[in-house]
């Protein structure tokens, strides 16, 4: 299966929807590749550049409530996993992003307010990193010296889906 | 215990329950269009299984970018046409008889109480209107959903809203709407239905309910579902009568669908309607909404009428009952998209578009265009759009711009004013 973690990109706004993730106006490209460069091209937020070393480096996102909001299109995990982020780590998402998440192999983690306020302690870290495991449930969040273990919980078929490496191959074989 | 419209639903359609909480449900229909399909389509074909599970439930359509507006966007309508004749998928809807998927769908007769339908766009939730269950989804459901026919979904929670009373002048489906969302909040029904009940919806037509449920998404809403009635009954008829007696009969097989009076509920949420005024967004967010007495004289370069939530007839009608006479202010731009070719054909024939474009309005083919900034309407950096549409996020109609959504009388009062404007005045 994928491993899952690396360097974070710290997202410190809720909703941030689809539009922001990656604009309509590249909905036209064919193959997830080309989306590549335009990750999260219309996010304003303060220090945010979405052509920095940061959004470069990032494996995992770590934002806050009602993540991937708005529109359906999956090329919003699509421009993610081309630029080597597969986990998204919010309070809470919108449940299409969620399920493409999943669908697509990658993970969706929720954690409570608390253990996100904790984890963006870390934000001003520049060698801010994740471990991710599926299968025990747990994050780590190294942020320097610092080093912090969190537990969540993805549903079973989530974690089937993750796995499995996604959806399509696991639903033609069962139905 | 009673059930919920979808607890019924999901019962009827529940092929198994392969992991506690997920429930796999078999599907009445998988609506395509040429942005989010042609990925699942190239997918298939690489996977070795371009195959369709029902030609007869598979319901496509170019309504995006239409005609093409460049050679990607015209590989795109390629890709699906291609399929849609390589699967001989009869209802495939091309130039010249495409409109906007969620209002050309229902149009046809295609959704019906008790369905459970999906599509690779969060706007889905608006057949929910015939009391089906209907969900946005993305390209890997989508595929599967084209390949299998069925779909995997949480058992979503249900929230009821009881909305109640008269309509006051100016206020329609559209601000109900956006005034639930600002109370709910973007993210108030995520993962849950929103069932709407009460007299004021039993008394919306059908399009006026397919705009109320168009926007569950925008408050997080899995799908908006209306309880089917003689309202209903009598918008499907030319489609089912075939298929029942009477229409007492037809009324009386859709009413398995309808709630009990005993389900249970996640939440219960009363709305009186009378309290309303024309409501209208003004941030980045739909849950940042305000009534027109705020937002009048807010500064407006373009006005848009039109999409899945507002380019149906009745739309139409209100905005041409406002601007009936009147012009547009020399300040402002006017673009008109009749949702579908039968909307733009009674429009014609009603006069509608003779008012329109004696307002100054440029009256387009039937498209989504401007309302998700791609093309047909884009706006400018720094520019504000009044709009009949569904999302006000920064930057979705061009980069840069600004979106207030709005009722179509609100955007017509506000076309001849060339600012927000109060549609009550012209009433
Ligand atoms: S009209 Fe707008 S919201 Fe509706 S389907 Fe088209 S792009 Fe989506």
């Amino acid at each position: 299966m994928k491993a899952f973690g690396g360097p974070v990109l710290f997202l410190d706004r809720s909703d941030i929807n689809t539009d922001e993730i990656i604009p309509a106006k590249y909905l036209t490209e064919i193959t997830k590749e080309d989306l590549k460069p335009y990750i999260l091209e219309d996010l304003k937020l303060p220090g945010f550049d979405p052509n920095g070393p940061k959004t470069k480096s990032a494996r995992v996102i770590v934002s806050r409530a009602n993540f991937g909001c708005g529109s359906s299109r999956e090329h919003a995990p699509w421009v993610f996993e081309v630029n080597g982020i597969t986990a998204v780590i919010a309070e809470s998402f919108a449940r299409i992003f969620r399920q493409n998440m999943f669908n697509c192999g990658m993970a969706a983690i929720e954690l409570p307010k608390a253990d996100l306020d904790l984890i963006f302690s870390h934000a001003n870290n520049e060698n801010a990193t994740m471990n991710i495991d599926i299968e025990a449930g747990t994050l780590t969040m190294n942020g320097g010296d610092k080093q912090k273990t969190f537990s969540f919980e993805i549903s079973p078929f989530d974690k089937a889906l993750v796995l499995a490496g996604g959806w399509v191959d696991y639903a033609d074989l069962k139905y | 215990m009673g059930k919920t419209t979808a607890e019924k639903i999901f019962d009827a359609h529940l092929v198994n329950e392969p992991f506690p909480g997920t429930k796999v449900l078999r599907l009445d229909a998988v609506l395509c269009h040429e942005i989010t399909t042609p990925i699942a389509i190239d997918d298939l074909i690489r996977r070795g299984k371009d195959r369709v599970f029902d030609p007869s439930k598979i319901k496509a359509v170019i309504d995006h970018v239409t005609p093409s507006k460049d050679t990607k966007t015209a590989t795109q309508a390629k890709i699906l046409r291609d399929w849609a004749r390589r699967h001989d998928i009869k209802d495939f809807f091309d130039i010249g008889a495409n409109g906007v998927c969620h209002a050309l769908f229902p149009e046809r007769g295609f959704i019906r109480p008790g369905y459970t339908v999906i599509m690779g766009d969060s706007h889905t939730c608006t057949h929910g209107a015939f009391g089906a269950f209907a969900a946005g989804i993305g390209t890997t459901d989508l595929e599967v959903g084209i390949l299998k026919g069925v779909c995997a979904f949480r058992q979503p929670k249900t929230i009821k809203f009881n909305v109640n009373g008269a309509l006051p002048k100016g206020v329609y489906a559209k601000d109900v709407i956006l005034h639930i969302i600002g109370r709910i909040g973007v993210n108030g029904a995520t993962d849950r239905v929103m069932e709407f009940h009460g007299s004021t919806i039993d008394g919306m037509t059908m399009e006026s309910r397919m705009t109320l449920c168009n926007m569950a998404i925008e408050a997080g809403g899995t799908s908006g579902i209306c309880q089917p009635d003689m309202t209903t009954v009598d918008y499907l008829w030319p489609f089912i009568q075939g298929e029942f007696a009477s229409k007492e009969a037809a009324l009386a097989d859709y009413s398995q669908w309808r709630a009990d009076a005993d389900a249970e509920y996640d939440q219960t949420i009363e709305i009186d309607v009378t309290v309303m005024e024309p409501t209208i967004t003004f941030g980045y967010k739909p849950d940042q909404v305000k009534t027109v007495s705020e937002l009048a004289g807010t500064r407006l370069d373009q006005i848009y009428i039109g999409s899945c939530t507002n380019g149906r007839l009745e739309d139409l009608r209100i905005a041409a009952q406002i601007l009936k006479g009147r012009k547009l202010a020399p300040n402002v731009r006017g673009i008109l998209s009749p949702a579908t070719p039968a909307i733009f054909k009674d429009a014609t024939k009603e006069g509608l578009i003779d008012i329109f474009m004696e307002a100054g309005f440029c009256v387009t083919n039937p498209t989504c265009g401007a309302c998700l900034g791609m093309s047909n309407g884009v706006l400018a950096e720094g520019e504000v759009c009044a709009s009949t549409t569904n999302r006000n996020f920064m930057g979705r109609m061009g980069k840069g711009g600004m979106v207030h959504l709005m009722s179509p009388a609100t955007a017509a009062a506000s076309a001849i004013e060339g600012m927000i404007a109060d549609p009550r005045k012209y009433l």
